[in-house]
C-alpha cells in the first residue's frame, strides 16, 4: 500500500482547474519532487493535501484512510506536515516557542495540568522541550543556543527556511511536504540543505514532497519527478528521464517556432 | 476503491458545527413558528396556539401593518444611507470604521444648531425649502469635514498595519467624539423645529397612511443614492475608487492618487452619513450624543446584511433590517407570547447580524472584498 | 544639492507653513478643551496651593506639547541634519502664541458673542477662569506670556542635554504625581501616624503648598543626579539574569515584597482608598480574562460585559432572597460554584457562533451578543425572572465564617478581590507557558498556520472564551455581593470599551502591563461608574479613554508595559545583515499584523 494514493482530483477556482486529473501515489521512504513553470499548481495541490483547500472531485488517500472533509489539523495528526513557499512563521513567538506550538497534536495537556502544575505536566513539557531543541539541533548550530529565545522575526531568511523546516518536523509526520525550502538562499547554504532532504529521510524515516524551482537540488535529492503544467501531470519518472522528455521541455520553454509549422 | 478506504473513526463534523446547525434549526423553526402563529392569530383570533400563548392579542389590522411596513421602510432607508460609509470604506481599506455612527450624531447635531437658529430667524417657518436646503448643505459639510480629519489623524498612519488596530482606534475616535459632542452641547436631548403642517401631515397613497416626512426620507434617500451610483459607476473619482478597492499598490503604479480616493471614499461615505443625520432630524425631531451609537452598529449590519463592500446592497439591506426591526416583534414575537415586545427591537437587529453571518456570511447580495481579505 | 539646503539653514529661518499650522492647531486645541468644559469643571481640584488647578493644567499643557511638536525634525539618515537653534525655539515661541491668541480671541467672543444656545461652556464660568476673575486685557497680558513661555520650553526640550531633559521630566511628573496622589498620601500618612507629613507638603484646603511643590521639584530634579540610572541597571540584570537559581531568588524576594505592601498596606488606608482599590482589583480582574481572550489569543470580544453580567445576575439570583423567580438563598461559596458552570456555558454560547469569523466581524457580534445579553436583562420578557431595570436588590454580604465581605467594609472587599486577582495572575501565568497558552499564541500571529501546525484552532479559541469568561465571571459575583444589588445599568457597554482601553494601555498580552493599566487607569480616572482618585474627571472619562485608545494605537500599540517577549527584540543582528531583503522583512511584518 503506498503512503499517499490520490485519485482523479480536481480542484475548480471559479471555473478554472488549478489541477485536473491529477492521479498519482507515494510510497513510504520516497522523494518526490513536484516541479512545473509558474502557475502550474504545485502550491495548490501541496494546499489540497494538507486541507487548507477543498477538492473539487477526487480522493485523497494518505496511509490507507480518506483525508477529504477533515480539518487541516487532523491531516496533520494524522501525519502529513509541511511549508510554506513565502516563510510563514509565528513572528513574534521565539524559536523554540515555534517548535514547542507545532507538537500540540502530539500532546495532551490542558488546563488542569498546567494549573497545578502536574507530573504529567510537567514531563510533557520536558519532553517538548528536549524533542525540539533536539530537531533545532538538526541544522547545527544555527538555531540553538542564544536563539532559542529569539523571536522568529528577528531570524535571517534562511534561518526562517530552516526553522520553518523544524517546526513541520515537530508535528512527528509521516509525509513532509517542502515548498521551495531552498528559495532565495545562497548557493553554499543550497547545497547545504540539499543534503540535509536527503538526511531527513535516511535518518529522521520521512517521506518527503518538494516543490523547488532549482533544477539542481531536484536532480540531487529526489527518486522521482513529477511535472505539472496547467494543473495536468505531463510527466513523471526519474531527473533523467523527465528531464530530457520533449513535453516537459515544452512547458518550460514553450514549443519551438518551427514545430508549429 | 472504497472498500479499501477505512472512513476514519473520528467524526469529521465538530461539535461546534452540531451546536451551529442546532442554533440554525433552532431559529429558523421558531421564525417560521412564529409567522404561522401571527398568520393563524389574524385568521381565527381565539385559535388555541394563541389562546395558550397570547391570549389577550388583537391582531394587527391591515393599516396597523401598513404602518409598520411605512416606518419599517423610512427607518431602512436611513440605516442604508449610513451603511453606505461602512460599506464604502470597507471595500476600499478593509477595515470597519466604528466611528462612523459619530459621523451621522455630527450630521444630526449640526442640521439641529443650523434650524434652530434658522427657527429663531424666521427662515424656518417663511422658506423651510431653503432652510431644508441649508441644514442638508450644513449637515453634510460638517459630516464630510469630520470624516476627512478622522481620516487624517487616526487612520492614514495605520494603513499598512495589522487589520483590527484601525477597529480598534476607531472604536477610541467614536467614544471621543460622542463625548466632545457631549461636552460641547450638553447631555440634555435637543429638539429639531417643528416641520411645517404642509409636509408633516398624513397622505394617503394607494391606501397606505402615510406621514409626509416619511416620504421625504424616502425620496432624499433614493436621490442619494442615485448620485451615489452615478459618482461610482460613471466617472472618473469612481473608477479610481474601485481600483483601489482591488489592489492599493497597483492602483498607484497606475498613476491614481491612492491618498486622495481613500479620502474621497470617507468624504463620500460622510455625506451620506450627513444626509442621513438631516433626515433622522426631521423623523424623530430629537438628537444627543448618543444619537450615533445604535444606529451607527445596526447600520453596520445593514451593510453586512447586504454584503460588505456592496453598494446596493448596503441600502437593501438596510430596508431589510429597518423592515425587520419593525415587523419582526409584532410579527414573529408576540404571538410567541413574549410580553413588551418593543422593548427587544434593538434586540432583533443585533439578531439578524448574527443570523446573516451564521447563515450566508457573504450577506444576501454577495460580498466584494479589497485585497486585503483575499490573501 | 539638497544637503547643501538642509545644512546652510540660517539661524531665524523658520519653517512658517509648519509653524502656522501648529500654532492653529494649538489654538484649536486649547479652545476645544475650553468648550467641552474640561477647565470650568476640572478647576476644582487645586493641585498647587494659590497657583495651579487641575483645571488650568489641562490647557496649559497644549503650548509645551505642540511648541515640542512644531520645533520636532525629521531625521533623515544619511543626511546632515541642521543643528536646532534659535529658529527651533522661535517657532516653539510662536505656536504658543498662536495657542494664547486663540484664548485671547475665545474671551472676546464669550464677551460679545451668546453662543450658549449650543455650547454650554459659552459661559461666564468659562470667561472668569479666563480672565481670572478679572478683565480680558488682564487675561490676555497672562496669557500671551505664559504662551509663548511654555512653547520656548516646549521647543528647547529637544535641545537641552540629556540629563536635564531627564532632571525635568523627574520634577513635572513627580509633581504631578504627588498632587493626584493627595488623597492616597494624606490617608497613608494618617495610617502611619505621620500627620505632619502630609501637613507639610498640603494645603489645608487642598493642593500642595507653593514652598512644598518648589522643594520637592527641587528634589525630584536631583533624584537621577544621585542614582544615575541604577535603578534601571538593577532592572534590567533583574531582567536579562541568566543564572536560573538567581532569578528564581530574585522572583521570590520580588514576589513576597509585594505580597507584603499588599496585604500590611490596606490597614493603614481608610475607606475611600481602599474602595478605589476595590474597585480597582474588579477591573483587573476583568481586564485579566479579557488578556486572556484579546491578549494572547488575540480574539477582540467586544461584548466581554456580558460574561461580567452573568456572574451578577447568578450571584444575584442563587443568594438574594429578592430574587424575584428563584431564590434558594445559597451561600456565596455555592454560588460561585454555580457561576463557574454558567460562565462556561456562555463563553461557549457566545464563542460557537462567532469562532469561525474574522477578526473585525467577531468583534461586531460580540459587541452584539453583549447588548443583546442587556436587553434581555433589562425587557418585560425576562422581568419575572430577573426583575427588568430594577434589577435584584438585597444581595447579601459574603459570610466566610469570622469575616463576612461587605460593600460597607471596602477592605474586606478588598481582600475578596484580591484572591480572585491573584488566582487570575496565576491562571495567567501558568497558562502563558503551557500548551494551551503557546496555542494560542500561534492562532494570534497567524490562526490558517496554526491550524495546519496541528491546532485545532476552534476548541483553543473556545478554551479562551471560557477561561475569560470564568474571570470575568467571578469579578461580577464579587460586584454583586459587594453592591448588594445588580442592574442592568452596570452592565453597558461602556464596561468592555473600558476594559480594552486597560488592557490595550497597560500593554496587551503582558500581566504586569494589565495591572499598570488598572491601577493608572481605574484608580486615577475611574471605572465606568466608579469615581477614581480625580473624580472631578467623572463627566470626561470617556472622552480621555477614546483619546488615550487612539494616542496608543498610533504612537504605542505595544502598550506601557510591553511583554518581555517584546523588549527581547534586541538581538538584531542577524535581522539587520539581510537588510538588502528588505521587502521581505515588511512583507513579513503585515502578515504578521493581519492576525492581530
Amino acid at each position: 500500500m503506498s503512503l499517499l494514493e490520490i485519485h482523479n482530483l480536481q480542484v475548480t477556482f471559479g471555473g478554472l482547474d488549478a489541477l485536473s486529473n491529477l492521479d498519482f501515489s507515494i510510497e513510504e521512504g520516497e522523494i518526490v519532487s513536484v516541479i512545473g513553470p509558474n502557475g502550474a499548481g504545485k502550491t495548490t495541490f501541496f494546499n489540497t493535501i494538507s486541507g487548507m483547500i477543498p477538492p473539487t472531485s477526487g480522493e485523497i488517500i494518505f496511509n490507507g484512510e480518506s483525508v477529504l472533509g477533515l480539518d487541516p489539523n487532523q491531516i496533520t495528526e494524522m501525519g502529513i506536515a509541511r511549508t510554506f513557499q513565502n516563510v510563514r512563521l509565528f513572528p513574534n513567538m521565539t524559536v523554540l516557542e515555534n517548535v514547542m506550538v507545532s507538537q500540540h497534536c502530539r500532546t495532551s495537556q490542558l488546563v488542569v495540568g498546567a494549573l497545578f502544575q502536574t507530573k504529567a505536566f510537567k514531563q510533557e513539557e520536558k519532553e517538548i522541550r528536549e524533542r525540539s531543541e533536539e530537531i533545532l539541533g538538526f541544522f547545527g548550530t544555527r538555531l540553538v543556543g542564544y536563539r532559542l529565545d529569539q523571536p522568529a522575526f528577528a531570524l535571517s531568511y534562511a534561518n526562517r527556511r530552516r526553522l520553518e523546516i523544524a517546526r513541520a518536523m515537530a508535528t512527528q509526520p509521516r509525509l513532509l511536504l517542502l515548498d521551495e525550502p531552498v528559495a532565495g538562499m545562497n548557493p553554499i547554504e543550497t547545497t547545504e540543505l540539499t543534503g540535509l532532504i536527503s538526511k531527513l529521510r535516511d535518518e529522521w524515516g520521512f517521506t518527503i514532497v518538494i516543490i523547488e524551482h532549482d533544477m539542481k537540488v531536484v536532480r540531487d535529492v529526489s527518486d522521482r519527478v513529477v511535472v505539472l503544467d496547467h494543473g495536468v501531470p505531463i510527466a513523471q519518472g526519474a531527473y533523467d528521464e523527465v528531464s530530457t522528455n520533449p513535453n516537459v521541455i515544452e512547458a518550460y520553454l514553450g514549443r519551438p517556432v518551427e514545430a508549429k509549422s | 476503491m472504497s472498500e479499501t478506504v477505512k472512513k476514519r473513526s473520528k467524526s469529521r463534523v465538530s461539535g461546534v458545527d452540531r451546536f451551529l446547525t442546532f442554533i440554525r434549526v433552532l431559529m429558523a423553526t421558531l421564525i417560521v413558528l412564529g409567522v404561522v402563529a401571527f398568520i393563524s392569530q389574524q385568521i381565527w383570533p381565539n385559535n388555541p396556539f394563541a389562546e395558550w400563548r397570547n391570549p389577550d392579542a388583537r391582531g394587527l389590522t391591515g393599516d396597523q401593518f401598513k404602518g409598520l411596513v411605512v416606518s419599517g421602510l423610512s427607518q431602512g432607508a436611513m440605516y442604508g444611507l449610513i451603511a453606505l460609509g461602512y460599506s464604502m470604506v470597507y471595500g476600499v481599506l478593509g477595515f470597519i470604521n466604528f466611528a462612523h455612527g459619530e459621523v451621522f450624531m455630527v450630521g444630526t447635531m449640526s442640521g439641529w444648531i443650523t434650524s434652530e437658529k434658522l427657527n429663531d430667524a424666521g427662515l424656518w417657518e417663511s422658506n423651510f425649502i431653503l432652510s431644508l436646503f441649508l441644514i442638508i448643505f450644513v449637515a453634510i459639510t460638517t459630516s464630510t469635514v469630520t470624516a476627512v480629519i478622522t481620516e487624517r489623524i487616526a487612520y492614514r498612519p495605520l494603513r499598512n498595519s495589522p487589520r483590527l488596530i484601525p477597529l480598534i482606534t476607531s472604536i477610541g475616535v467614536s467614544f471621543f467624539i460622542q463625548n466632545a459632542a457631549l461636552g460641547l452641547f450638553g447631555p440634555a436631548s435637543k429638539g429639531y423645529p417643528r416641520l411645517p403642517e404642509w409636509l408633516a401631515k398624513q397622505r394617503s397613497i394607494l391606501t397606505v397612511e402615510i406621514s409626509g416626512t416619511k416620504i421625504l426620507v424616502m425620496v432624499v434617500a433614493g436621490l442619494s443614492m442615485a448620485c451615489l451610483w452615478y459618482l461610482v459607476e460613471r466617472t472618473q473619482t469612481g473608477r479610481a475608487m474601485r481600483a483601489v478597492a482591488e489592489d492599493k499598490e497597483i492602483a498607484s503604479l497606475m498613476g491614481i492618487n491612492v491618498n486622495r480616493t481613500i479620502v474621497i471614499t470617507f468624504a463620500v461615505g460622510g455625506a451620506m452619513a450627513g444626509v442621513g443625520g438631516i433626515l433622522w432630524g426631521l423623523l424623530f425631531r430629537s438628537v444627543t450624543h448618543m444619537t450615533g451609537f445604535l444606529p451607527g452598529i445596526k447600520a453596520f449590519t445593514a451593510a453586512v446584511v447586504g454584503g460588505i463592500g456592496n453598494m446596493g446592497g448596503a441600502m437593501a439591506g438596510g430596508i431589510a433590517l429597518g423592515s425587520a426591526e419593525s415587523i419582526a416583534p409584532m410579527v414573529i414575537l408576540e404571538p410567541l407570547g413574549v410580553p413588551g415586545v418593543s422593548q427587544l427591537k434593538d434586540a432583533i437587529a443585533f439578531t439578524v447580524l448574527v443570523l446573516v453571518l451564521l447563515f450566508k456570511p457573504a450577506g444576501l447580495f454577495g460580498e466584494k472584498l479589497s485585497q486585503e481579505d483575499r490573501g | 544639492m539638497m544637503t547643501t539646503n538642509l545644512t546652510s539653514k540660517k539661524p531665524f529661518e523658520l519653517d512658517w507653513k509648519r509653524t502656522l499650522f501648529w500654532g492653529s492647531v494649538c489654538a484649536l486645541s486649547q479652545v476645544f478643551i475650553c468648550l467641552v468644559g474640561l477647565p470650568s469643571e476640572l478647576n476644582r481640584r487645586i493641585l498647587i496651593e494659590s497657583t495651579l488647578s487641575l483645571g488650568y493644567l489641562f490647557i496649559l499643557w497644549i503650548p509645551l506639547v505642540f511648541g515640542y511638536v512644531v520645533s520636532k525634525m525629521v531625521e533623515l539618515e544619511g543626511v546632515e541634519n541642521p543643528k536646532p537653534g534659535a529658529a527651533d525655539l522661535l517657532s516653539g515661541a510662536l505656536t504658543g502664541l498662536l495657542g494664547s491668541l486663540g484664548l485671547v480671541l475665545l474671551m472676546l467672543g464669550i464677551d460679545n458673542l451668546d453662543m450658549r444656545d449650543p455650547l454650554i461652556n459659552w459661559n461666564q464660568k468659562l470667561f472668569r477662569l479666563l480672565t481670572f476673575e478679572n478683565s480680558i486685557s488682564f487675561g490676555s497680558l497672562v496669557w500671551i506670556p505664559v504662551g509663548v513661555g511654555l512653547g520656548t520650553i516646549g521647543a528647547s526640550l529637544h535641545q537641552m542635554s540629556g540629563q536635564i531633559r531627564k532632571m525635568s521630566a523627574y520634577a513635572m511628573f513627580g509633581l504631578f504625581s504627588f498632587a493626584v496622589l493627595e488623597d492616597v498620601i494624606d490617608d497613608l500618612s494618617e495610617g502611619f501616624r505621620l500627620e505632619w507629613l502630609s501637613d507639610m507638603i498640603y494645603a489645608k484646603k487642598g493642593g500642595m503648598t507653593v514652598t512644598s511643590a518648589i522643594v520637592l521639584a527641587i528634589v525630584l530634579a536631583l533624584l537621577p543626579l544621585i542614582t544615575r540610572g541604577k535603578f534601571k541597571k538593577t532592572v534590567d540584570r533583574y531582567r536579562s539574569d541568566a543564572k536560573p537559581e538567581n532569578q528564581r531568588r530574585n522572583s521570590v524576594v520580588l514576589f513576597s515584597t509585594v505580597a507584603v505592601l499588599v496585604i500590611v498596606l490596606p490597614w493603614f488606608l481608610g475607606g475611600i482608598i481602599n474602595e478605589l482599590l476595590a474597585n480597582v482589583g474588579l477591573f483587573l480582574l476583568l481586564a485579566l480574562g479579557l488578556n486572556i481572550v484579546v491578549g494572547l489569543a488575540g480574539l477582540l470580544d467586544l461584548g466581554y460585559v456580558a460574561f461580567f453580567a452573568v456572574g451578577g445576575y447568578t450571584t444575584a439570583v442563587l443568594t438574594s432572597p429578592n430574587s424575584p423567580w428563584f431564590s434558594p438563598e445559597t451561600h456565596f461559596g455555592i454560588s460561585l460554584l454555580v457561576v463557574v458552570v454558567m460562565a462556561t456555558l456562555a463563553g461557549l454560547l457566545i464563542g460557537a457562533p462567532v469562532i469561525r469569523m474574522r477578526g473585525d466581524y467577531l468583534a461586531i457580534v460580540t459587541l452584539g451578543f453583549g447588548e443583546i445579553i442587556r436587553l434581555l436583562f433589562l425587557s418585560d420578557w425576562l422581568k419575572p425572572y430577573l426583575g427588568g431595570s430594577q434589577g435584584i436588590t438585597n444581595v447579601p454580604a459574603i459570610d466566610l465564617g469570622p469575616w463576612e465581605v461587605r460593600g460597607a467594609d471596602p477592605r474586606s472587599v478588598f481582600y475578596m478581590v484580591l484572591v480572585f486577582c491573584v488566582f487570575a495572575i496565576y491562571i495567567s501565568w501558568r497558562l502563558q507557558g503551557s500548551r494551551l497558552g503557546r496555542a494560542w499564541m500561534a492562532i494570534r500571529e497567524d490562526e490558517s498556520v496554526a491550524e495546519v501546525m496541528g491546532i485545532n484552532t476552534v476548541n483553543s479559541k473556545l478554551m479562551a472564551f471560557v477561561v475569560g469568561a470564568v474571570l470575568a465571571a467571578f469579578s461580577g459575583a464579587v460586584l454583586a455581593a459587594k453592591v448588594g444589588s445588580v442592574f442592568p445599568k452596570s452592565f453597558e457597554i461602556l464596561v468592555s470599551i473600558i476594559i480594552l482601553v486597560v488592557v490595550i494601555v497597560g500593554g496587551m498580552g503582558s500581566i504586569t502591563g494589565v495591572m499598570v493599566g488598572s491601577l493608572v487607569l481605574i484608580g486615577i480616572l475611574g471605572g465606568p461608574r466608579q469615581p477614581g482618585l480625580l473624580q472631578e474627571f467623572q463627566n470626561f472619562k470617556l472622552l480621555i479613554y477614546g483619546a488615550l485608545l487612539v494616542f496608543m494605537m498610533l504612537k504605542r500599540p505595544e502598550g506601557l508595559v510591553p511583554t518581555a517577549r517584546r523588549t527581547r527584540e534586541l538581538h538584531q543582528e542577524e535581522y539587520l545583515q539581510d537588510a538588502w531583503l528588505g521587502d521581505d522583512e515588511s512583507e513579513d511584518r503585515e502578515e504578521v499584523g493581519e492576525q492581530l
